[in-house]
Parts: C-alpha cells; sequence; structure tokens
C-alpha cells in the first residue's frame, strides 16, 4: 500500500523549504528593520538584544492579556525602545554607534532574561498558523506550507519598504541622511531625529522578529532562544547590499540553511552534524567574502555608515 | 574667577586595586586632560551602581545590602579576592584581543573563537609530545596556542583587507564557527574514548599542568595577562610600530600617503591579538580543566570585549577593569543566595555599565572643570 | 529570613559572625541544623533536568533543621569551584550536591580534597577508587521509566514510527534510545524510532526543527533527552502528535499529548541522603538504583493511552521494581547488523559494559557518529 507520507528523499528539499518559511521570518523582520536603519546611516549592532527583549515581551504579554496579536504589537513597541535608546545615546557627539550597539546587546539580553525568569515554566498563547497546503496529501507538503501571518507580512514588507525608499518623501529623507548628513541639514532636518526615527522603526519590526520566536517557532520562552540571529541579521543587510528584496531572499536562504541539519539526519544522513550547524554562519562568510571587494569596500553602502569609512 | 577651579581632582576617583595600574596615554599632557580619563569613567561607573540599584529596588529589594553583597563577594574577604582574580584572568587576555585592534580602528568581536581555536592547538601540543618534560610541553603548548589564536583572528583581518569584509561581523562569524569545530572535534576525531558521557580530548597529564601563584588560589594565566597587557601597552605607546598603527587608526587616508604598509599592520595587529586570546584558551586547558572539551566556550571571549571597552582600548586599563567585572561576576553568587536575584542581573549590570560609559564618551572635552588653568 | 526588615547594621554583624564561624572546621555530627548547597548548571525552571533536582532541593527545605542554599546558570569552569567554596565559607554548607556532569573532574575532586570533613554528592555515576572518601556519586537507571514510557509509546503508535530528539551521542542518551525502543517493540516488534542529535543540552531552535522534521516523516509518538524537554514538548503537540516525556512531568505543558514519561525521583532520595548525613552515617560513595530504589519513576499514564497498554506496561513496570526484569537481554543486534548481546547473557543495570553503550538498536534509525 503506498504510503503518502514517505516521500523518501524528497523529504530534504522539502525541510528546507519548510524551514526557509518557518526559520527565516525572524531574519527578514530584523534585516527589513535594519536595512531602513542603515539607509538612515547608522548601524544598530544591539538588533540581538532587541530581538530577545522583543521576545520576552511578547510572550510575557501575550501571557498577561491572552491575546497574542497584543503580545506581538507590544513586541514591537518594547523593540522601538531599545532603538530608541540606541538612537538617543548615538546621536551624543563623539560617540561610537558600533560599541554603542554592542552595549545594547549585552544590555537588552540581560534585562529581557532578568524580567523573563518568571515567563520560563507558564505557557501563553500562540500565535495561529495558516494552512497553505490544504490541497496537498502529502503531509510533509502541507507541513512546509503552514505559514504564520507574520511571515506574509514580512514578506509583503520587503517590496513596500523598496517602493517607499525610491518615492516617498520619507524615503528621500531618509536615504538623504544616510548619504550626507549636510545634504540633510541643508533640506533644513535634523539628522539625529531622522535616525532616531528609523532606529525605532528598525527596533520595532526586530521585536516582532523576537515574538514570533516565542509566540510561534519554537514557540516558548527560555534564555536559549536567540543563538545570533540579530547579529546574523545585521550581516544579511549588508551582503543584501541595502535592498529589502535581496534581505527577503538572504533571509530565505538562511532559513533553509539553517534547517538542513536536521532534515539530512532526519533521512538518515547524521555525519558532522556539528558542522551542518554552522552551514548558516559559514555561508553567510563565504557570500560576504564573495560579495564585497577591496576596492570600493561596500558598494552601494549609505556613504554615512561608520562601517564604511 | 573661573580659571582657578582649572587644577582638576586631584586623588582620582577608583575602584579598589586599580590605583597601581593605571597610566593613561602620555599625549595627554595637561593634567586636567589626563584626570579626565579617569574621573569620566569612574563617575559613569558609580551613576551606572546608583541605576542598578533603583532597578533592583523596584523589585523590593535593598539596595544598600546590594552594595554590601556586591563588595562582600567581590572583595570584602581574602577569599573573594581570589575569586575575582581568578575571574579575571582569562578576561585580560581576551580584552587585548578587542584593544590591540581598536588602535588600527578596527573592531573585532572574535575572542571568544580564538580563544577555542587556541585551546585545540594547545592540546594537541600537548598530545603530540607526550614523553617531554612538563616545562617544554607547557611551551609548546602556550606557542600552539597563540599561533592557532592569531591565525583565526588574522583571518578576520586578512579579510577587511584584501577583501573588504567588515571585520566585525566577520569575526563574530568565526567565533560560531569555531564553536562548530570545537564541538565537531572534541566529540569526533580527538575524543578520548573513556570520557565517554562528557566528550574531552584526552587529559594533558597532571604533570603537565599549570598550578597557582605561590600563596594564592589564582592560576599563573593572571600574572601572564599582566605581562601580556603590560608589553602591549610598551608596543602601541613607546614604539615605532605602535606609533604606525596608532597613525593609520587615527586616518587610513594619510597613513597610505604617508607610505605606511597598511596591510602588513592589519595582519599583525590582528595576529598578535589572537595570539592573546589564543593564550588564555591555553591557560583555560593546562590551568583549570586538563583537557579541551565544551565547556571551554564559558563567554570568556565576549566579557573580554566588554573590558576592552570600557578600558577605552587601554591595554594597561584593561587590568584594573578586568579586576572589576570579575569582582561583578564573583558577586554575582553571592546576589543569587543572599537576594533572591536571577543570575541575569549580573548581566543587566554589565549592560547598564558599558551603556553609561560609553554614553559618557560625549562629556570629554566638554566639562570646564578639566580645562587647563585659565581656558 | 527577609533582609528587607533587618537592619544594615544587623546584616554586617551577622555575617561576620557567620564568616568567623565558618572558619571553624565544621563537625557534621552536630549540624542540628545543617546548610545544604545546590549548584545547578542551567535555570531552576527548565522543565526538565535542573527542575527535577530544584524539586529535590525544595523536598529539603521541607525538613526542619535545613537549610538549603542554591545557585543557579554556573558553568562547568573553576567558578563552580569559587561557587563551592563561597557556599562552604560563607554559608557554612556541609554538603553539597553540584547537580551536573561536568562539575566533577576536576572541579568536584579538587574540593572535596581541599575540604575533608564536608561532603560532596556527585549526580553522574563517576565516582571510582581514587577519588576522595568525601566525594560520592549517584544516579538513576532512567532508562528503566524510558522502556516502560516505550512500551505505551509503542502501543499507542498508529503509524508504526517513533521520534527521539537528542543532544549527544554519549551512552547514557544511548542507552535511553535504546531502551525507549525496546519496550516499544514489545507492543510491535516492528517499531521503528528515528534519532535526530541536536549537537547540544539546550538547541531551542535545533529541537523545534528536529520535532517537525521528524513529524513530517509520519512519526506520531516523540520523545527526548535535552535538557529542557519543553520546546519538544509543545511543538511535538502543538502538530498533533504525542509524546513521553523526560525529568519531569510536563504533562501541563501539554495535556491532550502527554502519554506518560520518565522521571526522576530526587524529592525521594535527596531527604535520604541527608537523614544519613545529619545522623552521622556515611553516604555510600557509589549509589545507583532504578525504579526498585525509588530513585525514577514514571509518570501517570495519559487519558488516551488505552487499557491494552496501560496493562502491559503495569506489567513490565512490577517486574522492574521487582527486580526481576532485565531490559539488554540477549540476543540483541544492533541497528547496522552486528549482535550486540548475546544470546542466552542478560546485561542488568549495573554491568559496566552498559556504561560503554555506543550502539544504536536494531529499528533505531540513524547514527552514533
Amino acid at each position: 500500500m503506498a504510503d503518502p507520507g514517505n516521500i523518501g528523499l524528497w523529504t530534504v528539499p522539502l525541510a528546507v523549504l519548510g524551514g526557509a518559511v518557518r526559520v527565516s521570518t525572524p531574519f527578514l523582520f530584523v534585516s527589513l528593520g535594519e536595512c531602513i536603519t542603515e539607509r538612515s546611516g547608522r548601524i544598530n549592532l544591539g538588533l540581538e538584544g532587541t530581538l530577545v527583549m522583543g521576545a520576552m515581551a511578547g510572550y510575557g504579554i501575550s501571557y498577561l492579556t491572552g491575546s497574542p496579536w497584543v503580545g506581538v504589537l507590544a513586541a514591537g513597541v518594547t523593540g522601538a525602545g531599545m532603538g530608541a535608546l540606541h538612537a538617543g545615546i548615538c546621536g551624543l557627539p563623539r560617540v561610537n554607534d558600533i560599541a554603542v550597539g554592542i552595549a545594547l546587546m549585552l544590555f537588552g539580553v540581560g534585562l529581557a532574561f532578568y524580567l523573563g525568569k518568571p515567563l520560563i515554566e507558564p505557557t501563553a498563547p500562540r500565535l495561529p498558523a495558516i494552512d497553505l497546503g490544504w490541497w496537498s496529501d502529502i503531509p510533509q507538503l502541507r507541513a512546509a506550507l503552514r505559514i504564520n501571518a507574520l511571515f506574509i507580512i514580512g514578506v509583503l514588507l520587503a517590496p513596500v519598504l523598496v517602493w517607499a525608499l525610491r518615492t516617498t518623501r520619507w524615503g528621500l529623507i531618509i536615504r538623504t541622511a544616510g548619504e550626507s548628513s549636510d545634504a540633510a541639514l541643508a533640506m533644513g532636518y535634523s539628522v539625529n531625529i531622522i535616525r532616531l526615527r528609523a532606529t525605532m522603526f528598525g527596533g520595532f519590526l526586530a521585536g516582532i522578529g523576537g515574538s514570533f520566536l516565542s509566540l510561534y517557532y519554537p514557540g516558548s520562552w527560555n534564555e536559549g532562544l536567540s543563538s545570533g540571529q540579530g547579529i546574523t541579521a545585521v550581516a544579511l543587510v549588508i551582503f543584501a547590499r541595502w535592498n529589502p528584496m535581496l534581505c527577503l531572499a538572504a533571509s530565505l536562504l538562511f532559513g533553509g540553511a539553517a534547517a538542513l541539519g536536521p532534515a539530512l539526519q532526519s533521512v538518515g544522513y547524521s555525519h558532522g552534524y556539528h558542522l551542518f550547524n554552522a552551514a548558516p554562519y559559514i555561508l553567510t562568510l563565504l557570500i560576504m567574502i564573495a560579495t564585497c571587494s577591496p576596492k570600493r569596500t561596500l558598494i552601494g553602502a549609505p556613504a554615512e555608515l561608520s562601517i564604511t569609512r | 574667577m573661573k580659571a582657578d577651579v582649572g587644577a582638576p581632582v586631584g586623588t582620582p576617583v577608583v575602584k579598589s586595586g586599580a590605583g597601581d595600574f593605571l597610566r593613561l596615554p602620555p599625549f595627554t599632557a595637561k593634567i586636567g586632560g589626563a584626570a579626565e580619563y579617569v574621573v569620566i569613567p569612574a563617575g559613569a561607573l558609580l551613576a551606572s551602581l546608583a541605576l542598578f540599584g533603583i532597578f533592583v529596588a523596584l523589585f523590593g529589594k535593598n539596595p544598600l545590602d546590594l552594595y554590601f553583597y556586591m563588595y562582600q563577594g567581590a572583595f570584602g574577604t581574602w577569599f573573594s579576592w581570589q575569586n575575582t582574580l581568578t575571574r579575571a584572568a582569562p578576561l585580560i587576555l581576551t580584552a587585548l584581543c578587542t584593544a590591540l585592534p581598536a588602535q588600527l580602528g578596527m573592531v573585532i568581536i572574535g575572542g571568544e573563537g580564538a580563544l577555542l581555536i587556541g585551546a585545540l592547538c594547545a592540546t594537541s601540543a600537548a598530545l603530540a609530545i607526550p614523553g617531554a618534560p612538563p616545562l617544554v610541553v607547557d611551551i609548546a603548548m602556550a606557542v600552539a596556542g597563540m599561533i592557532g589564536g592569531g591565525l583565526w583572528i588574522m583571518l578576520s583581518g586578512a579579510l577587511r583587507q584584501y577583501r573588504g569584509v567588515n571585520e566585525t561581523i566577520s569575526s563574530l562569524l568565526l567565533v560560531y564557527i569555531a564553536l562548530a569545530i570545537l564541538n565537531f572535534l572534541v566529540e569526533g576525531p580527538m575524543r578520548d574514548p573513556t570520557s565517554l558521557n562528557k566528550p574531552s580530548t584526552p587529559e594533558i597529564g597532571a604533570a603537565n599542568m599549570i598550578g597557582s601563584i605561590p600563596g594564592t588560589d589564582v592560576h599563573w594565566g593572571f600574572m601572564f595577562g599582566i605581562i601580556a597587557a603590560v608589553l602591549s601597552y610598551i608596543l602601541i605607546y613607546h614604539t615605532v610600530f605602535g606609533f604606525a598603527a596608532r597613525v593609520a587608526g587615527g586616518n587610513l587616508r594619510a597613513a597610505r600617503v604617508v607610505g605606511l604598509s597598511v596591510g602588513k599592520l592589519i595582519l599583525i595587529v590582528c595576529f598578535l591579538a589572537g595570539a592573546a586570546a589564543g593564550l588564555a584558551g591555553m591557560f583555560e586547558v593546562a590551568a583549570v580543566q586538563g583537557r579541551t572539551n565544551a565547556n571551554l566556550a564559558a563567554g570568556y571571549g565576549f566579557a573580554g570585549i566588554l573590558v576592552a571597552f570600557l578600558a577605552r582600548q587601554n591595554p594597561l586599563a584593561v587590568i584594573p577593569v578586568a579586576i572589576l567585572l570579575g569582582g561583578i561576576g564573583a558577586s554575582g553568587g553571592l546576589l543569587q543566595r543572599r537576594l533572591g536575584l536571577p543570575d541575569a542581573s549580573v548581566l543587566v549590570l554589565e549592560g547598564v555599565i558599558f551603556v553609561m560609559v560609553l554614553a559618557s564618551d560625549t562629556l570629554y572635552g566638554r566639562l570646564s572643570i578639566f580645562r587647563a588653568k585659565g581656558a | 529570613m527577609n533582609f528587607d526588615k533587618i537592619s544594615r547594621r544587623g546584616v554586617l554583624k551577622g555575617t561576620a559572625a557567620l564568616t568567623v564561624g565558618s572558619a571553624l572546621p565544621v563537625s557534621r555530627a552536630l549540624a542540628a541544623d545543617a546548610t545544604i548547597g545546590f549548584i545547578y548548571v542551567g535555570s531552576r525552571d527548565d522543565y526538565g533536568y535542573n527542575q527535577a533536582h530544584a524539586a529535590g532541593a525544595a523536598a529539603l527545605k521541607k525538613l526542619p533543621g535545613i537549610k538549603v542554599v542554591e545557585e543557579e546558570k554556573v558553568p562547568e569552569t573553576d567558578a563552580v569551584e569559587k561557587t563551592m567554596e563561597s557556599m562552604i565559607n560563607l554559608d557554612g554548607a556541609t554538603l553539597l550536591f553540584p547537580t551536573s556532569f561536568g562539575y566533577y573532574n576536576p572541579h568536584m575532586i579538587k574540593m572535596a580534597q581541599k575540604f575533608p570533613k564536608l561532603r560532596f554528592e556527585h549526580c553522574g555515576g563517576l565516582w571510582s577508587d581514587k577519588d576522595p572518601k568525601n566525594a560520592g556519586s549517584y544516579f538513576g537507571y532512567i532508562d528503566e521509566a524510558q522502556h516502560v514510557a516505550g512500551v505505551i509509546a509503542g502501543y499507542s503508535s498508529k503509524s508504526g514510527k517513533l521520534g527521539f530528539v537528542a543532544a549527544k551521542p554519549i551512552p547514557q542518551v544511548l542507552r535511553n534510545i535504546n531502551a525507549w525502543t525496546l519496550g516499544a517493540k514489545l507492543a510491535n516488534p516492528k517499531i521503528t524510532t528515528q534519532v535526530i542529535f541536536t549537537g547540544d543540552w539546550s538547541m531551542p531552535v535545533k529541537e523545534a526543527e528536529a520535532t517537525n522534521s521528524l513529524i513530517d516523516q509520519g512519526v506520531d509518538v516523540i520523545t527526548c533527552h535535552v535538557d529542557g524537554p519543553k520546546t519538544v514538548v509543545e511543538n511535538a503537540a502543538r502538530r498533533g502528535a504525542m509524546v513521553t516525556g523526560y525529568h519531569v512531568n510536563q504533562s501541563v505543558l501539554a495535556p491532550k499529548a502527554y502519554l506518560t514519561g520518565a522521571e526522576w525521583n530526587w524529592e525521594a532520595l535527596y531527604p535520604r541522603f541527608v537523614k544519613m548525613f545529619t545522623s552521622g552515617e556515611t553516604i555510600p560513595n557509589f549509589y545507583r538504583g532504578g525504579l526498585k530504589e525509588e530513585i525514577v519513576k514514571v509518570s501517570p499514564y495519559g487519558d488516551m493511552v488505552s487499557a491494552e497498554a496501560k496493562a502491559k506496561a503495569d506489567e513490565v513496570k512490577a517486574a522492574l521494581t521487582a527486580g526481576s526484569y532485565v531490559i539488554f537481554k540477549g540476543p540483541i543486534a544492533d541497528n547496522k547488523g552486528a549482535t550486540v548481546v548475546e544470546a542466552g547473557v542478560s546485561r542488568g543495570q549495573t554491568d559496566p559494559e552498559l556504561e560503554k553503550m555506543s550502539y544504536l538498536v536494531e529499528g533505531v534509525i540513524g547514527a552514533t557518529s
């Protein structure tokens, strides 16, 4: 009797597809947010801390209010707050924004663990899934196509951001602040306020990305939730050339790479699984090596970004 | 007249233990400028402690108790001091891994990875020459550890120099890769078959272990950390090489115009930085664990980043800051047991200190107290 | 003691007295008021390994005249040595439980040598004759409980495919995987167990991925051996699969999916140790047991477990508790075809061969390297 569940080696690409959808969502939100922040001329390495704070806040608020979507919103607001803190400190003269980012990473993670201690045991209401694969008989395909509304929002957000950056007034203002703070000043805008808003927006999205981790997948709060996703998302922005659509592609690629290890093991191939666990990081490094050039270190980078100078 | 107030604070307010070691960049000729480098970070530190006290008070704990236990756990008794110094030992070396490249304007946060690679190389060296006298083994381990760690960070520097890859991100990615290599080797090719339930490499042998500084419980890694920090300071501020590095760090274009071989500078400095962290890895194996296993990834590299930034990337200042941070970590246990604070409170405090010290960067040169007389 | 109510001077005086008092050698026979120290490598409330020990510590807090001090998230480096010394010097602890596997060598041994009058108990079964006499090891044969859980899993699986999310392929973990599978095979000899190794003891994203991968493959009952099974239990339940738990009872996390589980019973063992300690009796250096000695237990069965399954599981459990049942009884072949336990050979729980287990039995899909 044919077993619809047994599709042999097709499990691997399907699992990679499913993983690309599942695991990529936090990367997607963080990188899209960081994209806007960096376009305005500031690099926010503290997004790892923001991500974890968002995860904790989302889980906590969802538990307290009983609604996961309120939790997502709370996570976003928390993230915006962290972004404001980052922007506030970086706005002071002579402050190094890379160092502040690392400091906020530490602070955010510590604060989240501290406040999240009582949240490790309780179970909070989770975000629902949308079954896009209902037409299929194959359980693996259906599972791979079970997605979350946040993923859809993220996917739609990417082209919206491209359009917004290119055509709206706000997009122009942000890009100007990123290319030349003098030009922005000449236009009559305070560069600090622009970057503040851009960083808060980035933090808002990063917080939402964090809430995805705690409210959907893996779907619980504990202290091992993030393993450098915030920082690698910042790397994604660089090799996506600050283009939101490429951020989307890079996030999917990364999510798929992260799912490769367990997928291969589930079909029986388990040699060297540690190295598979490192696959996403190796992949990021290789892509960065391949796409950066020594002459103009970062083509297309906003000129005001401190890492390019 | 306001100018009479130009004389700055006579005795800088510095936390215990730091007074002997702290020296300041020689180019600050004015006393006012020099005191600034001590008073402002110290002020930020005090402000952070105050903030943390308020934070803790919000949860119903008495801040005075907090400060008391922090002091007791860190510097209150001879035992606490040893606890603090033991924790500080690896931090000095891993902080150099961030502080040295910072002179060139590079932000490297890969100390954890270099430590792990250094530990692996050191263990391999020890296992390769089983019959040799202990001193030879220890020296071989140190050399191997330094070379391994050095090459790892040099890779990051090379990627920056020849491929334009941002060194902050590449060094962090290399940390995760180093972790995977560690796990792979320790559970596979380098595994000791008798280490069944805790995969480890074979032990390096009790005879080869490095002991403690006589009269204390603190291992020799602490002394070598201090030596490395002093040597780094001399290198950066009292040699032509160091001067060239600082010039390149200040203005890359000017350095190239003047004819400095920036690529060589970057590679050498990165190698030295990685060597320091690799040495820390070697001491963790030779003085603490006796072998390599997953326990080595205890976050010393990341704590070292914090130390380096708090010490304003000055190799000498790294020593008292490492001791301070060691003290904070040492007091964490007492805070857990006496006040019921979660262990994450140490992380919060460190984060607040870091943020405050960075924010206080903006005060340099703006406070009138420090301006020279007549200014 | 509520420190908020006590004046600072009082605290200073009290702590000074304690420090001076602890400098004197503490004779444990006098300890009508004993302080016991617990050290955890992770969070106390991880719904897993550490929580099980914390439950044991909580049982001790209820005993009269016993004070318990705990510290969590202590890494397996020299930090734990300092923690132990701090508990001894500043809290006057006389009996210490460093509960993580990696604390033993060299850290606990060093401390035991330094404080010969105090007692150190380690969870892990590592003590040997060359180690100090004031150190001891204890461990539970939780694979017995896993075996019973496996029986239930075998009966409850409709697809005939089971899944196991494991951290690392070390003997203790392999023993659990094998015992679970052997139990399931009593229900269905053709059953298979798919194993996925995540690589480390606590990796929530990898554990969630592994759970989903397994269920994608058609697995419908899952268990795990990781430090915090919460992620696996919740993710499996959300996909509609069933679970058997590990370390502690996770039924509250997935009431409709939790069949049963293999749990530690430290709440019963630790008071036993403490009674021995305070009455002057020497705790055996090597103390291990399973269901019979009540060191491990099986969770209550969930509502969805069939009567047939319950009957068989109870039968096996009774035999194990009576001590008349051997899980690893030959002939057993591994999943590569070789014979690992010959016909007629019975490897009882104390058999040292089991400590070196490096194979996966027939029916387990996966490799140890």
